[in-house]
């Protein structure tokens, strides 16, 4: 047996793995009874049905021809930590030191995500987006936003 | 008569000074963003979203509709100009749009697009207005297993009109549902899928997952290729008004698609996309020139764009009438007006009439700024394009993290679209359309409460979905659709022209 196509491989998986999560964890709760279904009725079939969605593209990709293997291709690791990690940062750091400190760091970091990534450039850019946004958000919107380390 | 009271009454809604700048403000906002590559109207409104909390609910609402036209025009621009359509809809713009835009009739391409569009809006806005208070009628017979077999067909609707293989966007549905279900179940108060946190009791926010799934996942798909496939160039305008044989050539072109546009927009789950291709396929069929098409023919620009446009106002009568969205932008809208504390629905038209026909006339007064606003200013959209992505890219985060903090004031909003841009990205390498998933999700605990409360007055029986007329019809229609999508000729014109768009 041979995986004719490596992104529907993985892609029934995944779906498998979620699939057969939801409706195990559905098991949890009452199933009830069709006449009175319980909080475990509707997520046990959605689980269900995905897991069985998943084998159908795990099977189609063992048995249909696609050419080149259908590769998922290389990961771009930087953007993907920079990106998610500056998300993480930010709402780690905001409560605690606030908006004026952690929103510039957070644009900086996101910046580095990029392969034109220059130090100059993204700390005019964070400056320029903090005023921005202070302006529009904190001035103009009036949103509760803590502003400074508490 | 009727119509024309509901009108005043929205008009004196609409054209309250207030409401008028923001439906300028939302026009203009949609537009600059649309017009940005990879920003469709759906990251749009999910961006701008948890600002307009503070508003008012009908300015909010009026707001969120002139980006949604708004975000739809700067789209064809984009495909128009630089052959990258910023939405599906404008994807069959881009294939004669651009090719006018290389024999230097940008400008007329440009301009006939906004004209169509106008006047497509415009009979668009009547139609909702002429036949949004019938249907409400209708959906107050609308009981358990009625409202449960539209959405299945609304979510048929949308498996079948995302690109791709069929099996994974059904599955990106069912998903979608899922993650509805982690919520707190609203018949026995049970907390499902929370471990133990109690934020996610009140379910996942739809906006941190659209934030994670349509702008971040996006943006670190966009940055793993190599910069020149991200860069963008404008190119030059030259003569904006078109030709008295343009005109001539465009205005049935328009009046076709006006049409199309008005009936297919009102399916479920179709809308605006539908309606631009069919359109198109129209077109082409009725020329006499068919081998002008793909070379810069104007009624290829005419038809879809009004069609598109029609189909975008004639969408909202499904949301406006049952509260039922049928795309994943009417899902955000439909999610903005429960936050706002307006449960959509039938009564909002008794409830809450100020509201109704304002949002209505809202959408007339909203295409008429896109037209203000957009011939004299296609020229700095296009110098828009000139940002380089690197400057782009941090915005839109930047904008979108503030936002998904100020949803709760609370920094779990935030992880969940880190994890969401995690889950996003690795769907799109994996070839999932991520649009079916974010329409499940917002569907997915409405379909419960209605299938469960169905079967519990069926006492168990699931024939009550196909022994009631409505509900049976519905279903017909879910599985019509399915067959013919699943017929080889029709399967292969469907690859065609997602094929085309690409």
């Amino acid at each position: 047996m041979t995986i004719r196509s490596q992104r529907d491989f993985l892609a029934g998986l995944f779906l498998v793995i979620v699939g057969g999560a939801f409706a195990i964890g559905a098991t949890q709760y009452n199933f009830g009874i069709a006449s009175r279904p319980g909080p475990g009725y509707f997520p046990l079939g959605l689980g269900l049905i995905l897991t069985v969605l998943g084998l159908i593209v795990l099977a189609t990709s063992l048995v249909r021809e696609i050419e080149g293997g259908d590769p998922v291709g290389s990961i771009p690791w930087r953007p993907l930590i920079c990106i998610a990690g500056a998300l993480v940062f930010f709402g780690f750091a905001l409560p605690r030191v606030g908006f004026v400190i952690s929103f510039p760091l957070m644009i900086v970091f996101t910046a580095m995500a990029g392969d034109e990534f220059r130090w100059k450039e993204a700390i005019f850019n964070a400056v320029l987006l903090t005023a921005f946004s202070y302006g529009v958000f904190v001035a103009g919107l009036k949103l509760t936003i803590p502003l400074w380390p508490a | 008569m009727d119509l024309l009271n509901n009108l005043a009454v929205g008009f004196s809604t609409s054209l309250s000074p207030i409401n008028l700048w923001y439906a300028f403000m939302g026009a203009a906002l949609g537009t600059l963003i649309g017009v940005l590559p990879g920003l469709g109207p759906i990251a749009t409104i999910a961006m701008l979203l948890p600002s307009m909390y503070a508003l008012e609910p009908t300015s909010a609402l009026i707001m969120l509709a002139g980006i949604y036209y708004g975000a739809q025009y700067g789209g064809s621009t984009t495909a128009i100009l630089i052959n990258v359509p910023g939405e599906a809809s404008s994807v069959v713009t881009a294939l004669d749009g651009n090719q006018m835009a290389r024999n230097g009739r940008a400008g007329t391409a440009l301009a006939t697009a906004a004209l169509g569009s106008f006047f497509a809006g415009t009979v668009g806005t009547l139609v909702v207005a002429a036949f949004a208070p019938p249907l409400t009628k209708l959906a107050f017979q609308f009981g358990a297993p009625e409202y449960c077999s539209l959405m299945f067909l609304g979510l048929v609707g949308a498996v079948v009109l995302a690109s791709g293989s069929l099996v994974k966007a059904l599955a990106m549905v069912v998903l979608g549902l899922l993650l509805g279900q982690i919520n707190t179940d609203v018949i026995t108060a049970q907390p499902r899928y929370s471990f133990g946190i109690t934020e996610l009791m009140d379910g996942l926010n739809f906006v941190a997952i659209a934030m994670g799934v349509f702008s971040f996942g996006e943006i670190i798909a966009n940055l793993g290729k190599p910069a020149e496939h991200r860069s963008v160039v404008a190119r030059k305008l030259t003569g904006l008004w078109p030709s008295k044989k343009d005109f001539r050539d465009a205005a049935p072109a328009v009046g076709r698609g006006t049409v199309l546009g008005c009936v297919l927009g009102i399916l479920p789950g179709a809308g605006p996309m539908l309606a631009s291709f069919t359109s198109y396929a129209v077109e082409k069929k009725v020329s006499r020139h068919p081998e002008e098409f793909g070379k810069g023919a104007i009624q290829g620009v005419a038809a879809p764009e009004a069609a598109n446009n029609a189909g975008a106002q004639t969408s909202f009568i499904p949301m406006l009438t049952l509260g039922i969205p049928t795309s994943a932008v009417m899902a955000l809208m439909v999610g903005a007006m429960v936050i706002m504390g307006i449960q959509p629905g039938p009564q909002v038209m008794t409830n809450n009439p100020a509201l109704f026909w304002g949002l209505i006339t809202s959408m007339w007064v909203g295409n008429l700024m896109l037209v203000v606003l957009n011939l004299p200013l296609i020229g700095i959209w296009v110098k828009l394009l000139t940002v380089p992505y690197r400057f782009l890219f941090p915005a839109i985060m930047a904008f979108c993290a503030i936002g998904c903090y100020t949803l709760g004031n609370n920094n779990f909003e935030v992880y969940c679209a880190a994890l969401f841009a995690v889950v996003g990205f690795a769907l799109l390498k994996l070839g999932f359309e991520p649009a079916p998933l974010i329409l499940g999700f917002v569907l997915g605990p409405l379909m419960e409460e209605n299938l469960r409360r169905a079967l519990l007055l069926s006492n168990g029986d699931w024939s009550v979905f196909v022994t009631q007329p409505i509900s049976a019809s519905m279903l017909a229609i879910s599985v019509v659709m399915i067959v013919a999508i699943a017929l080889p000729a029709i399967k292969a014109k469907r690859n065609e022209a997602f094929k085309d768009g690409e």
